[in-house]
């Protein structure tokens, strides 16, 4: 089937498997690789996008059914050369390590503070809890999103 | 002043957050054009003989280019065992880290018999990957299904066998002689129990993944590893010289001592690729991760301890059954590290440990951060906590009893342990400072006579652990100065987000002056690095780091014979400034010369220095954590409200990324602790095969944690150090663990098995409870 998203910014149209996720129309079709495949299960959020500005895990939903939206991946958020304050909050905190999750708790976090600018340190970890890291033990995370949404005020 | 020892935030960063990082799934290489993809075929009963096997039907599905079988591998070579004659159940066993060959042999796919759910089977290569996973359903297998063995008591009645031609499921037995109890003798306080270390998932987000092209003789593999060059070696098993194979580690997405080497699946991948000769993919998903990739820990223990009524632990007995899952990748090497590290940070008279090893129909075991050490620790501290429960005594107090002290180094313990350096009692001290260990106990003590419903618990590890034991093998650097003043730093080790860039390009800084953005690290090609060990065993930075450092002093060496020649004076008046990395005559600081300066002047405009760096023991980092729970005594729910640590791994090169290391250790040991679990049904069906189902820990079950810092230097390496990457899952496992039992052993509840899961918890309360009606 013909599908149409606005990826990035960027419109894409493709003649698709009516079974194709989302999170493979964006690494195969779209060649956007940084959107990691962790679970297939909506478990570990390493696919999270943003669908319309909506945080979306796109391992379990059809590209059909993000027809006619807009999406929006990590390689996505950078503007004029400058990383977006939740990727420079994960460097300056060092909120990664090998960087597989990163992509998907990036895109958790930037959803998370758009609709909460300052949470504590209880809400942000709730609000990851469908996003999971083996690598940070999830400190460093919740210190870097704390410090972007105190770099957003 | 040096680089070392300050916060300097990783130069890996800005691409893996931007781009994302370049895992194998990711990579675009032209040699991987039109590369098929390979699904696996995997047993679906736990223990059959495999009657037959028909691909027509898949054959058939649109897209498949070949449905392969063991039939099929004709063109390999005739195995050796790999770890040499096979000894038998009764003989000494094979202690390295080596698969028992022989009759314990792991086939590539499954020949005629599957030993648990998830065994590969056949090999199924389509154009895409929504074709593979149809064509693989498509696949019939014919089994003769036998009775599974799922649990350790199961294999020891011997009643099933996986490897009927041994006449035993017991594959390895080791350790010394513990039938002698006359070393309790004497002791006011002895406690006997069992205690479970249950089997979890290693789980690194980025599954197993390889890519593979043969061509012109040569095969290239991308493969998710933690060592490219032992990978290499693995996959001479198709029947290739290792100079005919080139192995590339891309970005790996963590591997948790999982990724070391490479498992059955990757080689046939790269097999195919070879008998196909097209180029061939395969990624896993995560059922098929948790399902088939090693998993850890899964032991065993009964002990016994015995001591005074003062405190002083006399005598120390650990019995150890590991099971080693389907095949015995790792021999005896897990429980022998430990026996080796039974009894922890304590001088005890008397140590007795022995192990045996069994085959089950489950996954296979291995490597999990930690591998063997965790373990030991996480039985030694809950012997000490009911040691120091049944003589009345603060757990606290034991453990300062029975320390090792300062001045006893190095130490040999009685498992034959070679301590380096520890400063135990100081660990301790700082952490019960930094908690108000005294406010805390009080406010215990308040809400036990208050009968409140949600319980404080507080729970101590002392713990010590070896690392880099494979010091004699070393680790290689090589480094280039090039005439434009920039550096190129080859290592054998193989960073997969420990931050091996930023902290080997400090390293490199110190020593020379070439500031770290003129340095590139290049790691986990053979091609380019076709000699070196990998990542494992937290052996980086004391193996790797101090190749780095020698490959450095060498290499100012060699620019010290250039810049006394451009000078036309005497090599010993030749200084290095390495704050500005500029060259001097002693005296004349006004006259310099640029590093680019010097490497124009030597032999090809390159000032080169390759190393090995090798270290004659092995190094042990310690310290201690305390936990601090609340366990809600009507739900049995567990909440995790302070973790306090003190690790001391030496000198802390850079506090980022040592700090880095704890956290993620921490959080996994606490996981162990708390909630994760892998499990079959009787029948050997996995139950935790998605993680919908395996209860990773996440960000909500967690607290913040409380570093501390302890840097007690060791004489083993130039750089001091000890390695860092294990120690928090170690300290955090027991520390948890202890916590939640002291929150409610008020009540009656002496010990509760891994995880404690609410049900847990709650079951043992009201069992307690039943238990003092009576």
């Amino acid at each position: 089937m013909k599908v149409e998203l606005t990826v990035n910014g960027k419109e894409i149209t493709a003649d698709v498997e009516d079974r194709m996720l989302l999170v493979h129309f964006l690494r195969d079709v779209a060649d956007l690789t940084a959107t990691n495949i962790g679970c297939e299960t909506t478990s570990c959020g390493a696919c999270t996008v943003l669908l319309d500005g909506e945080s979306v895990k796109s391992c379990t939903m059809l590209a059909a059914q993000a027809d006619g939206q807009s999406v929006t991946t990590l390689e996505g958020l950078a503007a004029d050369g400058h990383m977006h304050a939740v990727q420079e909050a994960f460097h300056q905190e060092h909120g990664l390590q090998c960087g597989f999750c990163t992509p998907g708790m990036v895109m958790a976090i930037v959803s998370l503070l758009k609709e909460n600018p300052s949470p504590t340190e209880a809400e942000v970890r709730t609000g990851l809890e469908g996003n999971i890291c083996r690598c940070t033990g999830y400190h460093n995370i919740v210190r870097a999103a704390l410090a972007a949404a105190e770099a957003g005020k | 002043m040096s680089i070392l020892g300050t916060r300097v935030i990783r130069t890996e960063d800005p691409r893996l957050l931007t781009a994302g990082g370049v895992y194998v799934d990711d990579l675009r290489e032209p040699e991987l054009a039109g590369a098929v993809r390979a699904t696996f075929v995997r047993a679906t009963v736990a223990h059959a003989l495999i009657t037959g096997i028909d691909k027509s039907e898949a054959l058939a599905q649109p897209g498949v280019v070949a449905v392969l079988t063991a039939a099929d591998m004709t063109d390999l070579p005739a195995s050796e065992p790999p770890g040499g004659e096979v000894p038998g159940p009764d003989e000494p066993p094979a202690e390295g880290p080596v698969p028992l060959g022989g009759k314990w042999a792991e086939p590539l796919l499954a020949v005629d018999r599957v030993r648990f759910v998830g065994e590969p089977v056949a090999i199924v290569l389509t154009d895409s990957t929504y074709q593979g996973e149809d064509a693989a359903e498509l696949v019939s297998v014919d089994y003769d299904v036998l009775p599974a063995v799922t649990t350790i008591d199961g294999a020891l009645t011997g009643d099933s066998l996986l490897f009927p031609d041994t006449g035993t499921n017991v594959c390895v037995k080791g350790g010394r002689d513990i039938s002698d109890d006359s070393v309790f003798d004497g002791c006011d306080v002895v406690v006997e129990g069992d205690i479970v270390n249950q089997r979890v998932a290693c789980l690194p987000m980025e599954g197993r993944a390889t890519a593979a092209a043969f061509k012109d003789g040569k095969l290239t593999v991308w493969a998710s590893t933690q060592n490219a060059q032992l990978a290499r070696l693995i996959f001479t098993a198709i029947g290739l010289p290792p100079d005919a194979i080139r192995v590339v580690a891309p970005d790996v997405g963590g591997g948790f001592g999982a990724k070391i080497g490479v498992d059955r699946e990757q080689i046939v991948v790269a097999w195919a690729a070879k008998h196909t000769g097209r180029p061939v993919r395969w990624v896993e998903t995560r059922n098929e991760n948790l399902m088939a990739m090693t998993q850890g820990r899964a032991q065993l223990h009964h002990i016994k301890i015995g001591g005074d009524r003062d405190g002083k632990i006399k005598a120390y007995r650990l019995d150890v059954i590991q099971d080693a899952g389907a095949f015995p990748r790792m021999s005896g090497f897990l429980p022998m590290l430990t026996n080796l590290m039974a009894p922890g940070v304590y001088d005890i008279p008397a140590v007795q440990a022995d192990y045996k090893v069994v085959v089950t129909n489950t996954a296979p075991i291995a490597a999990y951060r930690g591998a063997g050490r965790p373990e030991a620790a996480a039985t030694i501290e809950r012997a000490v906590d009911w040691f120091a429960a049944a003589a009345g005594l603060d757990p606290a107090e034991v453990r300062k009893v029975n320390f090792i002290k300062p001045d006893q180094f190095p130490f040999v313990t009685k498992a034959g342990a070679p301590y380096d350096t520890g400063e135990y009692e100081a660990a301790l001290e700082k952490v019960l400072g930094a908690a108000d260990y005294a406010s805390l106990r009080a406010d215990q003590q308040r809400r036990r006579e208050a009968g409140e419903t949600k319980q404080l618990g507080l729970g101590l590890a002392s713990y010590v652990e070896i690392t880099a034991a494979d010091g004699g093998a070393g680790e290689t650097a090589k480094v280039e100065v090039h005439d434009d003043g920039t550096a190129t730093l080859y290592t054998g080790s193989s960073a997969h987000g420990q931050g091996h860039h930023t902290a080997f390009a400090m390293i490199l800084q110190s020593e020379t002056g070439i500031p770290m953005d003129k340095i590139e690290v290049i790691h986990g090609d053979t091609d380019l690095v076709p000699d070196g060990v990998g990542t494992y065993a937290s052996r980086s930075l004391q193996l790797g780091g101090s190749a780095v450092h020698k490959a450095a002093i060498e290499v100012k060496e060699e620019a010290a014979r250039n810049a006394a020649a451009l000078f036309e004076a005497a090599e010993a008046d030749v200084v290095l400034d390495a704050d500005t990395g500029t060259w001097h005559i002693a005296g004349d600081p006004d006259k310099s010369l640029t590093w680019a300066q010097v490497a124009e002047h030597a032999d090809g405009g390159l000032i080169v220095a390759n190393v090995r760096f090798t270290a004659d023991r092995p190094t042990f980092p310690f310290g201690t954590h305390l936990s601090v729970v609340e366990v809600d005594t009507e739900t049995g729910k567990v909440t995790l409200l302070r973790h306090i640590t003190a690790d001391d791994a030496g000198p802390v090169l850079n506090p980022v990324l040592m700090e880095g290391q704890r956290h993620g250790g921490i959080a996994q040991g606490a996981a162990q602790a708390l909630c994760e679990e892998v499990l079959y049904d009787a029948d050997g069906n996995p139950l935790t095969s998605t993680l919908a189902d395996y209860a990773a820990i996440t960000a909500a079950e967690l607290p913040s944690f409380e570093l501390l810092t302890s840097e007690t230097p060791t004489p083993v390496n130039p750089l001091g150090v000890k390695g860092i990457g294990e120690a928090g899952t170690i300290g955090s496992t027991p520390a948890v663990h202890n916590a939640v039992i002291d929150a409610v052993s008020h009540l009656g509840v002496r010990h509760i098995d891994m995880p404690m899961t609410p049900e847990r918890v709650w079951t043992a309360i009201s069992e307690a409870q039943k238990a003092s009606a009576k």
